[in-house]
């Protein structure tokens, strides 16, 4: 069973007048087919925590470790990581002017999978992916991203996870500018992939709504650049209704 | 009008539009249009026509001290069967009928050459298999004149190819008589050093279709000036470029489509992809929409992609319309970047660095390729592309 360990993690990012410390020791496990909530208010760190595990250049880590079934993930590159089983889904997809959504799917499955997948059944696969999202087909021709209303952006984050199946899916921030339409068949995509049990996900969110659709295993409470609690699904029924307060307080004095 | 625009990386722009009264085009130039190279002032650098481009490394093609010496190209012709290929002197009554130089260097090339090429397709014939017209530098100075002419409905397609190093001034004519149909893909894949300034002509004629894919890779500097006017109404132009300048390179492409006849169309797409250190892309394209072309139908544009830090791109889309009786006329010019936060997107999704570049850089290009028509040209520029990548992706 892949399991994804982070212990002690510590992350900094260059800031116009030197260096910050964003990330401060933190732990957490994630196995294949649990869902884990990390909650938290703005400027806790979640989001960087996210894209440290994908490897993205802007941050660097100062101490800790990050593991995927044993493997030195911290060691690897970013498509590395991906082709290991690490997807990030990402709370700002990027625009890649000139590359065809088909193309970048056909693309990135060829890479994870190792090999190209059969033409008449990729095509098939697609097509079945994106009508469960209700993605229109006419969005195969467009480009990555390219003039993507924020929901179209969401859901074709989801249609990747779909496709490329990763041992450990992080989401970050999915539900942010969503209407509750698209919240939910974006959570129906998430859902799916969960039932397989297949994937362990690590949800990232600042608002509890998203939790009425994907049930988490594990809620834990990010504040200061670490998890300062950890719980059931209980935890986010008393986020709900005390917010964040009492944590950011005792960040503050942490 | 005057006025031109460095377009910043990441902006798009519209570029300008003007009605104007009489021809902005034609007077911010600083001499009017000769054949005589002492009819131009050597340029100092601070002209309109000048300004972008590095006159310290034009070999002194634009002040007199470039002197042909014989070693500078080798011009070799193949020709298909009922094509006729002749060395003229500059007497010949179809020399500068498509266009008259507009600049010193052209001129230069105008007055110092000493046979010009002339290569004609009949009449009504239509060729089957493309004249391909090597132009191969062997490390010195040259002066060039070409003139290609099709007869009333002839068909052809052109090739012209520069390779290999040199320092060449030349002037291109391209006349197409009525109904005629010509395409022709001149590409510059010089070795680093080559410098090349050249004038490309077309004069369309009547219901003549001209479609013209210029493709510039190679060379230090390269400064290309396709102008196309109309002989006739109904008359087609496409203008396709592709240019893929690299660290240090400078590649200039100034174009002009001259709307002065009703009815005729003009299609122009340019696009560049920028990589490496003082790697400088200038792109200006002139639409000059006559008083007495109603009817016309325009549109053109400029896209750069830079791939890397330290490049530039002035980009420079010029529309002056003089009737308000056009079918349309437009222009779009924009700059983009293959930023890191595009790099790590695709390699998020498992895709290795060097196979992410290659995606966006063929999409870019794709398009425009597609649009050539000629299979085997469209592959070896798509190879070439690639070829540039793997240079600079290492």
């Amino acid at each position: 069973m892949a399991t994804l360990e982070i212990r002690d993690l510590h992350v900094t990012v260059e800031v116009e007048n030197g260096t910050k410390e964003i990330l401060k020791g933190v732990d957490l496990t994630v196995k294949q087919g649990e869902t884990h909530a990390i909650m938290g208010p703005n400027g806790s760190g979640k989001s960087t925590l996210a894209y440290s595990l994908a490897g993205h250049p802007k941050y660097t880590i100062t101490g800790g470790t990050v593991t995927l079934d044993g493997e030195d993930v911290l060691e690897m590159s970013v498509d590395e990581r991906a082709r290991a089983g690490l997807f990030l889904a990402m709370q700002y997809p990027v625009e890649v002017p000139g590359v065809s959504v088909s193309n970048f799917l056909r693309t990135s499955a060829t890479a994870i999978r190792g090999e190209a997948p059969k033409l008449r059944t990729w095509v098939k696969e697609v097509k079945e992916a994106m009508e469960r999202l209700n993605i229109d087909p006419s969005f195969a021709e467009r480009n990555v991203n390219e003039g993507f209303s924020g929901g179209e952006k969401k859901r074709h984050e989801i249609l990747q996870l779909e496709l490329l199946k990763p041992k450990i899916a992080v989401l970050d921030e999915t539900d942010s500018g969503l209407d509750v339409d698209a919240l939910r068949v974006v959570s129906e995509g998430v859902n799916r992939v969960r039932e397989t049990g297949e994937v362990g996900t690590l949800l990232i969110t600042h608002y509890t709504r998203i939790l009425r659709y994907i049930k988490p295993d594990h809620v834990h409470v990010f504040s200061g650049g670490r998890i300062v609690e950890s719980g059931g699904a209980e935890l986010a029924d008393k986020l709900e209704e005390e917010g964040y307060e009492a944590y950011t307080k005792g960040g503050a004095s942490a | 009008m005057a006025e031109a625009q460095n377009i910043p990386v990441g902006s798009t722009t519209t570029g300008s539009i003007a009605v104007a009264a009489e021809s902005t085009v034609a007077t911010r130039m600083s001499a009017p249009p000769s054949f005589d190279v002492a009819d131009f002032p050597v340029p100092h650098g601070r002209e309109e026509e000048w300004r972008f481009t590095p006159l310290e490394r034009l070999r002194g093609l634009h002040d007199g001290t470039a002197v042909a010496n014989g070693n500078g190209v080798k011009v070799d012709v193949q020709a298909p069967e009922g094509v006729t290929v002749e060395a003229v002197g500059r007497d010949d009554a179809r020399l500068g009928k498509a266009g008259t130089p507009v600049d010193r260097v052209a001129a230069q090339a105008y007055s110092a050459f000493e046979k010009a090429s002339v290569v004609t397709v009949p009449k009504e014939t239509v060729l089957t298999e493309p004249i391909r017209i090597a132009v191969h530098g062997e490390g010195g100075t040259a002066f060039g004149h070409q003139v290609i002419e099709l007869g009333a409905f002839a068909e052809a397609v052109v090739v012209i190819d520069h390779t290999g190093d040199a320092v060449l001034a030349a002037n291109v004519d391209y006349l197409l008589g009525d109904g005629a149909k010509l395409t022709v893909v001149c590409v510059q894949d010089w070795d680093d050093k080559a410098v090349h300034v050249a004038q490309h002509n077309a004069l369309v004629g009547r219901d003549a279709s001209f479609k013209s894919v210029v493709v510039t890779f190679g060379g230090d500097v390269v400064r290309l000036h396709p102008r196309v006017r109309y002989a006739g109404p109904g008359g087609e132009a496409e203008l396709f470029g592709l240019y893929f300048t690299d660290r240090g390179q400078h590649q200039e492409h100034r174009l002009l489509v001259d709307h002065n006849v009703p009815h005729c169309k003009s299609n122009v797409v340019y696009k560049g992809a920028l990589q490496g250190d003082d790697a400088h892309a200038v792109w200006i394209g002139d639409v000059l929409i006559e008083a007495a072309a109603e009817g016309t139908d325009t549109y053109e544009m400029n896209r750069n992609l830079v791939l890397t830090d330290g490049a530039r791109v002035d980009s420079v889309p010029n529309l002056e319309i003089e009737t308000g009786e056009i079918v349309g006329a437009g222009h779009a010019s924009a700059t983009g970047r293959f930023d890191d936060e595009q790099l790590f997107y695709l390699m998020a999704r498992g895709i290795p660095e060097h196979e992410a570049r290659r995606l966006v850089v063929r999409g870019f290009f794709a398009e425009l390729v597609q649009q050539i028509g000629l299979p085997d040209i469209e592959e070896r520029l798509i190879a070439k592309i690639e070829e540039e990548l793997e240079a600079a992706v290492g």
